[in-house]
């Protein structure tokens, strides 16, 4: 029973997860930029515009600059986000590469961190004026999914183990098409519901930052308005 | 005697935190907005007269129009995460302490109508994604907010992601304008650069008179016949200042520094009257068709009084469109000079002549002042000077340094690229946001009272036409006189030692130098 019902929305979770992303990446590239607004001082070429974007995507530069708590925070809980995914990868592929079984021990401490910083941040969301102010329901709601994914992970590996192999087992045969039946663990089960509840909001909700910062045009452009003529087909814009 | 400079001492140890977060003080500035334009102001820039029947639909549309034309305006509208790293940085919020004045605060009263209308969750479970529908409440909270940004982009810093509140400030007049609610003092000002050619509104009679003027004050000073030429066929270069140098202070003080330098560099160059504006007030209102208007009419000046190259004044969001903008408004700008950036900064045109040796100051003249210097928001996060990223920091203080003995900078969190808007930027210099202006320039008069504690600082330089007239404005709210503020070129022209003025005379006899018999190179 279990296993049709999670094997459907699995599949349905990707497909939302994957098409929606895609689709939205489409839309992101295809919509034009008029003018040349990068955030000054900038790097005056594309290489340097490249290696800006790839350090705010890394180590969060401008995050630093502005608070170092949230700064704190904010990428202990992405790192160990990598982390915590990296690992995962071993219940998705036979055999497992060797790099990821290398990151093993490290991701399983790194689901401590992660859950410890959405702690942290949660606190800052509520405890702060100006961030109760700005935050709404869903800002709440996501980080109350991300927390429980990382609480009911942690609770199969450190409470009540869960039948990994089955697991395995259950995935592999969706990646296959071979249906293998899904344990009926009730933690493990929330743990799934609530990942494919996170994959479906993805694309429509502010976790489309991940792959949107790549196309912010105040970081990703370089500062060569004079050098260069910036000049971009611009869409006429539709009667409105 | 004693007791009293102790108790200063005490007093100068409790200066104020210029960035001190404030608590928040809900709707304080709700009230706060600039006039309505009038159907005259609107109608010259396309816009409807005044507010359309059917506004919440053609508001609803343009929105998304926008938002399909530009990539900016989508992804800011999209990614945001409500992380709070942009919650203390405007310097309105620091001021005001009204949430709505915080960025994220004020993006949202767009982001809410755009998920409504536009996104999934938004349709479908509003309250919980932070949705709402346009209504006439939203539409006046708009009105309110957004004109309560100065698009200095403090703010975009210092976001993980570069989000800007400029570009959503500017779509929001934009979608303000497209239903007939527009801002009465830069539509007005847009429509005087159509009509006659300048913000001021200043006809090329009147020009050419104060030009002329000025020539006469020059030459009495200096004894030097320095030329400000209108509207000269082939001249080198054209000069494209805001229209406050030709009539305010410390704004004129500045373009005698222009005049100055370009004499003593032998070039020649004019002013153009068809050009006699340097202010782009199109991009405060987001209008990319307005601002490719104004725009163009440089590029025109340009062509019809065949130059080889563009020089612009000290003009802060002026700088932006022309350094970020104008190749792409009014290019290309291939009947220029290519061994010379187009356009080019005044800043810039004095520095290379100082590295290259070709100016001479005499520091002592500015020796009655103990300078800092404000770097102005658009000149500072919106393009840059010189070859090297920062030059829009280092070639100002570079000139300044060569005019002046005594500089000294201000608290660095609130310089170079963390700089504070004067609080008069972006639309928003007009009598009736007094109130707002003020506590705008809290932040940077907290900072300058801090280094004049510390330094002794008796002046501050900027490098913009909105800077200056601003400061001169609030400084008195703070305790300081309005001749405070000087035009970074006030202090080149109050230095500079030209060949064959009396100034020189006076340097080479200070100097023990006796002057060069007249002739003696035949």
């Amino acid at each position: 029973m279990q296993t049709t019902i999670y094997a459907v929305v699995f599949y349905v979770a990707s497909a939302v997860l994957f098409g929606g992303l895609a689709l939205r990446l489409v839309q992101y590239a295809r919509t034009p930029v008029p003018l040349k607004i990068p955030t000054t001082p900038a790097p005056l070429t594309r290489a340097g515009a490249a290696l800006r974007v790839l350090r705010e995507v890394t180590v969060f530069e401008s995050l630093f600059k502005a608070n170092k708590w949230i700064w704190l925070f904010g990428w202990a809980f992405h790192a160990a986000l990598v982390l915590v995914l990296f690992r995962h990868l071993r219940y998705f592929m036979q055999p497992v590469w060797e790099p990821v079984m290398l990151a093993q021990p490290f991701g399983i401490y790194a689901g401590f961190a992660m859950v410890g910083a959405l702690f942290a941040l949660w606190v800052r969301r509520i405890a702060i004026a100006r961030m109760r102010y700005i935050s709404d329901g869903l800002d709440h709601l996501l980080l109350f999914l991300l927390l429980a994914i990382g609480a009911s992970g942690l609770a199969m590996k450190f409470v009540a183990r869960t039948d990994i192999v089955a697991l395995k087992g259950f995935f592999l045969g969706l990646i296959a098409f071979d249906w293998k039946p899904l344990p009926a663990d009730p933690i493990l089960l929330t743990h799934l519901a609530l990942v494919a509840m996170l994959m479906m909001v993805f694309p429509f909700s502010k976790l489309l930052h991940a792959p949107g910062v790549f196309f912010s045009p105040s970081r990703n452009q370089a500062d060569n308005s004079r050098e260069r003529r910036y000049a971009p087909v611009r869409a006429l814009a539709s009667k409105a | 005697m004693d007791h009293t400079d102790s108790l200063e001492l005490e007093a100068h140890a409790e200066l104020a935190d210029p960035l001190e977060i404030p608590a928040l003080a809900c709707g304080a500035m709700a009230n706060s907005k600039p006039y309505l334009a009038q159907p005259a102001h609107q109608k010259p820039l396309g816009f409807p007269g005044e507010l359309v029947e059917n506004w919440q639909e053609k508001a609803i549309l343009k929105l998304g129009d926008l938002v399909k034309n530009n990539r900016a305006l989508r992804f800011y509208l999209d990614g945001c995460v409500r992380c709070g790293a942009c919650t203390d940085k405007c310097h309105y919020f620091l001021g005001t302490g009204d949430p709505n004045n915080m960025p994220v605060a004020r993006q949202n009263l767009l982001r809410k109508v755009y998920r409504r209308y536009y996104t999934f969750l938004g349709k479908t479970v509003p309250g919980l994604a932070g949705a709402q529908d346009l209504t006439r409440e939203v539409l006046d909270e708009w009105y309110s907010y957004f004109h309560q940004c100065s698009q200095c982009r403090r703010c975009s810093v210092y976001c993980p992601f570069g989000i800007d509140t400029a570009e959503i400030s500017m779509a929001a007049r934009e979608i303000m304008d497209s239903i007939g609610m527009g801002q009465k003092y830069s539509n007005e000002i847009i429509g005087k650069v159509f009509n006659i050619g300048n913000n001021l509104g200043l006809p090329p009679k009147a020009l050419k008179a104060t030009l002329a003027g000025l020539e006469e004050e020059i030459e009495e000073e200096t004894g030097v016949p320095v030329r400000l030429p209108l509207d000269e066929e082939g001249a080198e270069i054209l000069l494209v200042t805001p229209s406050a140098d030709f009539f305010a202070s410390p704004h004129m003080e500045g373009l005698i520094g222009y005049a100055k330098v370009l004499h003593e560099a032998g070039v020649s160059w004019t002013f153009s009257s068809h050009a006699s504006e340097a202010a782009n007030f199109g991009m405060f209102i987001g209008s990319y068709e307005n601002m490719q208007k104004v725009s163009q009419r440089i590029a025109k000046a340009a062509r019809d009084l065949k130059v080889k190259r563009l020089v612009f004044g000290e003009c802060g969001h002026a700088w932006r469109v022309a350094y970020s903008f104008l190749n792409t408004l009014a290019g290309p700008f291939d009947f220029l000079d290519p061994r010379y950036p187009v356009p080019q900064h005044i800043c810039e045109f004095t520095y290379d002549l100082i590295q290259g040796g070709k100016l001479r100051f005499d520091k002592s003249k500015n020796d009655h002042i103990r300078l800092t210097f404000h770097d102005s928001c658009n000149v500072a996060r919106a393009s840059r000077m010189g070859n090297m990223p920062g030059g829009q920091f280092e070639i100002p203080r570079a000139v300044l340094r060569a005019s002046c003995n005594y500089f000294f900078d201000m608290d660095p969190e609130t310089i170079r690229e963390e700089t504070l808007c004067c609080g008069g930027g972006g639309g928003l210099l007009t009598d009736e946001l007094m109130d707002l202006r003020t506590k705008g320039a809290s932040p940077r008069m907290k900072a300058l009272k801090a280094v004049a504690e510390e330094h002794g600082v008796t002046h501050m330089a900027a490098i913009c036409a909105i800077c200056k007239a601003q400061f001169s404005k609030v400084l008195p709210k703070f305790g300081f006189d309005m001749e405070t503020i000087v035009s970074v070129h006030q202090m080149v022209s109050n230095a500079i030692v030209m060949t064959g003025s009396k100034q020189e005379e006076e340097w080479n006899e200070k100097a023990g130098r006796a002057a060069p018999a007249q002739g003696a190179q035949i």
